[in-house]
């Protein structure tokens, strides 16, 4: 390559394998949902685990699940709908070179991000207050039911889970057990992914700050913002599948 | 004619180890590869030798049982997730794709580099491990004897695993994208050369498979280290779910490792013939259907493991299918070869050995598809030797047959021929010696994994054990003349084979950019009939 090429233009327009700033772009967002494929693949194996064991284990699932703090899920998903929508204003701030709000969209999403792994922290103590920690020590007992479930009327107990039978309510712990497996699991695997969203928002809260984005070299605000929406999406899955499923069944 | 590698190119553009540890120029990761994967492919083949070497007698008289089942599976551990896939995708895929598709360097070097990093910590957390004393899984990791009972290293492992998992998805990325959007001028998807389209294949399996085998390790570490609870039985979670993920992984691993392998065979075979690829597209869309295809019969690892008899059926044809993209490539590099003018050079010998070996592991291959043949060969050495003819007598055979090919591109300089030819042939003897009585003492009934037998097995095992001392000195000999031939070996011009492809437009070794003047492509791949064959005293080296 003649090296003319190299250093004529802005710094930022291109990286030296591409041919113009057009092919980076298309490259890098090619790039971007490749990577999401990949993503969507990790988590479908959680998402397959957990259909394999609520269609075997449907009466524990559904008592378990009763013990999520709904109110706490629900708001945390507002909260990740808001995020979504900053990060959504930060992404248009930055193609239209707007760099003080790109800056504040980006902190105000990072602001609800930490809001809602608060929130996650608030309701990952309160299992292991109550004992839904897998492990020796877990115990999935009627009295730390959410108040509302009155497990005489359950239909779910009525249709064949008798409480009663020692063996089965062996089994039924230990299916429940699973549950909490697989919600530790799938929210922790979600909050590790917001943590690394929380990292690459810093560092393009630093970009902006050093006014690295302009209209035409926004493409990582753009491909960061993509990642954003992915991460809200999947738990706009694990919401209704842990919390909701079966609740009022 | 040739002289010597004059003038600036990748190798001599900086200087120093910084400028090779940092350096994000695809040719150069790729030889740092080179290096991680050949000292990796050692360190298997001397668990591979011990394996062997206690299996010479039929009593257990070299090391204890628990000293065994670690070696066999740092064996297999070693060679699957550290050489066979990383192996020519790594090395000779991340030379050669930007100069096959006329570009400077992959989409995203610096994630290249990365992937190389990342690789190296993966090897070294599972290299920890034998330090610490092994682990006695077998490379299947199956539940719950790995996440509940096993007393060995299982998480350092699983770590290593799941981190050069990760080395493979951003090998696979940059590939997608750099075969998507960074394609010369004039070069169409079916003018690609068939090795990019085997990597396009190579990288949807990795992009799809990888994610899969890297949450079930999530889920076995939880497991044992948190005892979340998904695969154990006394937390009423199923072994079987596991085998499930872990075979939908594992099986299109195999193409992972073999599909890369198919793709060098198809240039060499064009070359050294003189031909056009026979029914080039689909050769091309075959690769394809087995990347799709090969998510599809996971299933035909577990006919004994409490599978419904209809899923093992529905499995068991599914397994014949796919089988027919890779024999669609076999009859179409046989039929390119009919009429060629062959010449005997050894990457040709090596292809040749490919060929032979993989059709013999594809055709076992079918047999073990067959329910009621798997039911009775299942676990035993019937199985090692279909796995070794394809992935040994395959992938090897193809990884030995590019280097050889791709030497002077890569190093500017020939390789002995008369060595190389010796090779080769060494090579396929010592192979075939191996792992074909395996065959037979499998059929017999000698499970694998055991390391006593009895002794009507001697005679076989002798043979194998004769046979693998002849294979390690055929994987040596290039070892050293490789290495000679860097420093001492005749300079090779731009296109030492008359190969047409853009790799061999630009000098040897190219320059870091690749190329003096970005491409501009004519013509489809393999126009061998527009290219003079060169005098044989040019190649002959
Ligand atoms: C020098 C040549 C080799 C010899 C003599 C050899 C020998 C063996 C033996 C005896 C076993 C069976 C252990 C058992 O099941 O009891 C085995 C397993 C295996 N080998 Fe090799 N091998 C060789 C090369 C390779 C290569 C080059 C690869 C891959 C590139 C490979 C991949 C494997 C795998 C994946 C297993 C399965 C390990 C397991 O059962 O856990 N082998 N090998
Ligand atoms: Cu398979």
């Amino acid at each position: 390559m003649p090296a003319e090429a190299r250093v004529a233009g802005p710094k930022t327009a291109h990286a030296h394998q591409f041919e113009d700033a057009g092919q980076q772009r298309e490259a890098v967002t090619l790039g971007m949902w490749v990577f999401l494929v990949t993503e969507i693949l990790f988590f479908g194996g959680l998402f397959l685990a957990y259909a394999v064991y609520r269609w075997s284990f449907p009466a524990a699932f559904t008592l378990a699940s009763r013990h999520l703090d709904v109110l706490l899920g629900g708001v945390n998903t507002v909260v990740l709908i808001g995020s979504s929508l900053t990060m959504a204003f930060a992404v248009h701030a930055a193609q239209t070179g707007r760099r003080r709000a790109l800056s504040l969209f980006l902190l105000l999403t990072m602001l609800l991000g930490g809001v809602f792994l608060g929130i996650k922290a608030v309701e990952y103590h309160a299992k292991f207050v109550e004992r839904l920690i897998p492990g020796a020590s877990f115990m999935m007992s009627e009295e730390n039911a959410p108040a509302h479930f009155d497990p005489a009327t359950d239909p779910a107990i009525a249709a064949g889970v008798p409480s009663v039978d020692p063996g089965a309510e062996a089994d039924l712990q230990r299916h429940a057990q699973i549950f909490f497996s697989l919600y530790f699991a799938m929210t922790g695997m979600h909050a590790l992914h917001m943590v690394i969203g929380l990292g690459l928002l810093t560092w393009l809260l630093f970009g902006a700050a050093r006014g690295r984005f302009r209209p035409g070299a926004d493409a990582p605000v753009e491909i960061v913002g993509l990642y954003w929406h992915f991460v809200d999406i999947i738990w706009i899955f694990l919401f209704p599948l842990l919390y909701l499923i079966g609740r009022h069944a | 004619m040739s002289g010597t590698p004059a003038g600036r190119h990748y190798l001599n553009s900086a200087y120093g180890i910084r400028s090779w540890l940092l350096t994000v120029d695809h040719k150069r990761i790729a030889l740092l590869y080179l290096t991680s994967v050949t000292l990796m492919f050692m360190l298997g083949g001397v668990f591979a030798a011990l394996v062997r070497l206690e299996l010479l007698t039929p009593a257990g008289d070299f090391f204890h049982a628990d000293t065994y089942n670690k070696m066999f599976t740092m064996h297999g551990i070693v060679m699957v997730f550290f050489f066979l896939i990383p192996g020519i995708p790594a090395v000779l895929g991340n030379f050669l794709i930007p100069m096959m598709v006329g570009a400077r360097d992959l989409a995203f070097p610096r994630l290249n580099l990365l992937s190389w990093y990342l690789f190296t910590i993966g090897a070294v957390f599972t290299l920890f491990n034998i330090v610490i004393g092994g682990v006695d899984t077998g490379w299947t990791f199956y539940t719950p004897y790995s996440s509940a009972y096993t007393t060995t290293n299982i998480v350092p492992v699983a770590l290593g695993i799941f981190i050069s998992g990760f080395s493979s998805i951003l090998t696979g990325l940059n590939f997608i994208v750099t075969i998507h959007k960074m394609r010369a001028p004039g070069l169409t998807w079916f003018r690609l050369p068939l090795f990019v389209w085997a990597h396009y294949a190579y990288s949807i399996i990795v992009i799809l498979g990888t994610p899969v085998i890297a949450i079930t390790i999530v889920l076995l570490a939880l497991e044992r280290v948190f005892h979340l609870g998904f695969f154990d039985p006394a937390l009423g979670g199923d072994p079987v779910l596991f085998q499930h993920f872990f075979w939908f992984y594992s099986h299109p691993a195999v193409y992972i490792m073999i599909l890369p392998a198919m793709g060098v065979i198809s240039e060499i075979i064009a070359c050294f013939s003189r031909k056009r690829v026979f029914g080039y597209s689909f050769v091309a869309a075959s690769s394809l259907a087995i990347a799709l295809l090969g998510f599809l019969v996971w299933g035909h690892h577990m006919f004994v493991s409490s599978q419904s008899v209809f899923a093992g059926l529905i499995f068991s044809i599914l397994s014949f299918l796919v089988a027919i993209p890779s024999a669609v490539k076999v009859f179409n590099w046989t039929s390119t070869l009919y009429r060629g003018s062959i010449s005997f050079q050894t990457p040709m010998l090596y292809a040749f050995g490919f060929l032979g070996l993989f059709t013999i592991g594809g055709l076992t291959g079918l047999m073990l598809a067959t329910l009621g043949i798997d039911v009775h060969v299942h676990d035993t050495y019937f199985i090692v030797a279909h796995f070794h003819y394809i992935m040994v007598g395959g992938t090897v055979m193809a990884y030995l047959g590019g280097l050889h090919y791709w030497w002077p591109k890569i190093t500017g300089r020939m390789y002995p021929e008369w060595w190389g030819r010796l090779s080769a042939l060494i090579v396929f003897i010592g192979f075939n010696l191996t792992f074909f009585p395996q065959f037979i003492v499998g059929y017999l009934g000698m499970p694998r994994r055991y390391y006593a037998y009895p002794p009507e097995f001697q005679v076989l095992n002798v043979m194998s054990t004769a046979g693998a001392s002849i294979l390690g000195v055929g994987y040596l000999i290039p070892l050293v003349y490789m290495i000679w031939s860097m420093r001492y070996g005749k300079a090779a011009t731009a296109n030492p084979f008359g190969a047409t492809g853009l790799e061999w437009q630009t000098s040897s070794p190219p320059a870091t950019e690749n190329f003096a003047e970005p491409p501009i492509v004519t013509e489809e791949a393999y126009a061998y009939d527009r290219i003079p064959v060169p005098e044989r005293g040019v190649y002959a080296g």
